[in-house]
């Protein structure tokens, strides 16, 4: 699908906390033999998905130069939410100092939640209802202690200001390609800590069939073929699930790796795929084309190209600082970071 | 219990919490948090409400080793004065740093943390921290 008033991004931020653990480590803990991941990010004891989004949004809403007053949407995907019941988004609004007329609201789609907030920001946007909106993708990413997932579940954000002012535009959205199916793959009941998952689902069924049908479902639409992309970003849940579809899909392993942050971050859910565009908008150059295919379980896949304009490049995110700057934590103080220790005093 | 856990109050005090938003004094110059309808050094009622630097210097601190209701579990923590660029001078939590670390004279900016949790079925309560630059 396609956008019928031209819309892009005008800012955008990231966050990633300074701690990490290396997966050696959890490897210790569980007695596994090898790790999905070199290393992950875990969040500060006072941060949360709030806390990134905040960071990552302030550095979106800066880069734009956009007036506080003219963000007309604040959305906010994330499956780990402070409270089940009261919105991160209107914090947020309230932190950042945006307007008190604005849509505030949070989405939850697993993973994906954060592509999807930025299809409707840009919806909102072109259709003339609002001229500029922020989307966010959040997460300190669940996982059960022990569980596979623990080994990448990690921590960040990657908040994008949406905007149709063309001044503006660092990269314009050129299609949109939605694809969801009912695959229980992945889910968290109401009131339970932690995720489970159908291992059997995880791979071919989930992850591969929904990323695959929305990237060949723009493909088709628009008629772009894999080299006609500069860059192209999957959503990361390890190293090998973005590679392998990229190869399934024709692409080559230059255009994947810019935007592959998992084997440094871990996998950041709601996150993931937007800050691997995040890292790849910071090295872009005027005029190229840029695929990010989102997944989210349950499940469902974005896919979105983009085009940079000649305003790319002009100032950059922390992100390459926020990679740089690592305190490393053991297992301990990972369990105490994660709030996993039981019957802690309070 | 030290510091009364409030709902109102953290309602009430969101936006002092949230934003650096001062007042420059229109007598004596002088900057300060939070904005406030008086100036603390003068008396002069005419203050011009400020969006303050979220860069600054620890002019002092100290360490928290026995916490408040709430905060139980962070200790230790450092509670810091830090003088912001444009002179204003905030009480804040320094946070992502060792209390070692800290000096008088540290580098600092400002970031959105959580203060502390109302139990675990109360209300969050947020905030600007500083850490080192």
């Amino acid at each position: 699908m396609k956008f019928s008033t031209i819309v892009g991004i005008a800012g955008y931020g990231a966050y990633v906390p300074v701690y990490r653990i290396r997966g050696s480590e959890i490897s210790r803990m569980w007695g596994a033999e090898e790790e999905t991941v070199e290393e992950k990010s875990v969040p500060g004891l006072d941060e949360d998905s709030l806390t990134m989004a905040y960071e990552a949004a302030r550095e979106a809403l800066q880069m734009s130069r956009v007036k506080r007053e003219d963000v007309g949407a604040i959305l906010v995907g994330s499956e780990s939410p402070p409270y089940a019941v009261k919105p991160t988004a209107t914090v947020l609004a309230e932190a950042l100092g945006l307007s008190q007329k604005i849509v505030a609201i949070d989405m939850e789609f697993a993973c994906k939640a954060g592509t999807t907030a930025m299809l409707l920001a840009a919806g909102l946007i072109a259709s003339g209802a609002i001229k500029h909106g922020l989307a966010i993708g959040t997460d300190n990413a669940q996982a059960r202690p022990g569980d596979e997932l623990e080994f990448t579940a990690g921590a960040g954000a990657a908040a994008f200001l949406l905007s149709r002012d063309s001044e503006r535009m660092l990269a314009s959205i050129e299609n949109v390609f939605s694809y969801v199916t009912d695959t229980p793959d992945f889910w968290r009941r109401e009131g339970e800590e932690f995720p489970r998952h159908t291992f059997r689902f995880t791979g071919s069924p989930a992850y591969f069939h929904h990323v695959l049908s929305a990237a060949k479902g723009l493909m088709e639409e628009t008629g772009l073929k894999p080299n006609d992309f500069d860059y192209v970003i999957f959503h990361q849940p390890n190293v090998k699930f973005p590679l392998r579809a990229a190869q399934l899909l024709g692409f080559k392993v230059d255009q994947v790796k810019p935007g592959l942050l998992c084997n440094e971050i871990g996998n950041t859910y709601a996150a993931a795929s937007l800050l691997g565009l995040a890292r790849v908008l910071d090295i872009a150059k005027p005029n190229q084309r840029i695929l990010v295919v989102s997944f989210g379980s349950g499940a469902g896949s974005d896919a979105i190209s983009f085009i940079t304009t000649e305003n790319i490049g002009v100032s950059k995110s922390s992100i390459e600082k926020l990679l740089a700057r690592k305190v490393y934590v053991d297992y301990a103080l990972y369990s105490k970071h994660k709030g996993t220790l039981k019957g802690v005093l309070r | 219990m030290v510091w009364a856990e409030s709902v109102p109050r953290v309602w009430r005090e969101r936006v002092k919490k949230y934003r650096l938003l001062g007042g420059k004094c229109l007598k004596c110059g002088s900057v300060v948090y939070p904005y406030r309808p008086a100036c603390p050094y003068c008396g002069h009622e005419e203050l011009q409400p400020l969006e303050l630097s979220r860069r600054g210097r620890v002019i002092n601190f100290t360490i928290i080793r026995h916490p408040p209701t709430g905060f139980v579990g962070k200790e230790p923590y450092v509670v810091a004065i830090v003088e912001l660029e444009d002179g204003a001078r905030v009480l804040a939590q320094l946070t992502d740093v060792k209390p070692e670390d800290v000096k008088i004279g540290l580098e600092v900016e400002a970031v959105f943390r959580k203060y502390r949790e109302q139990a675990s079925n109360g209300v969050i309560e947020y905030g600007i921290k500083f850490r080192p630059v």
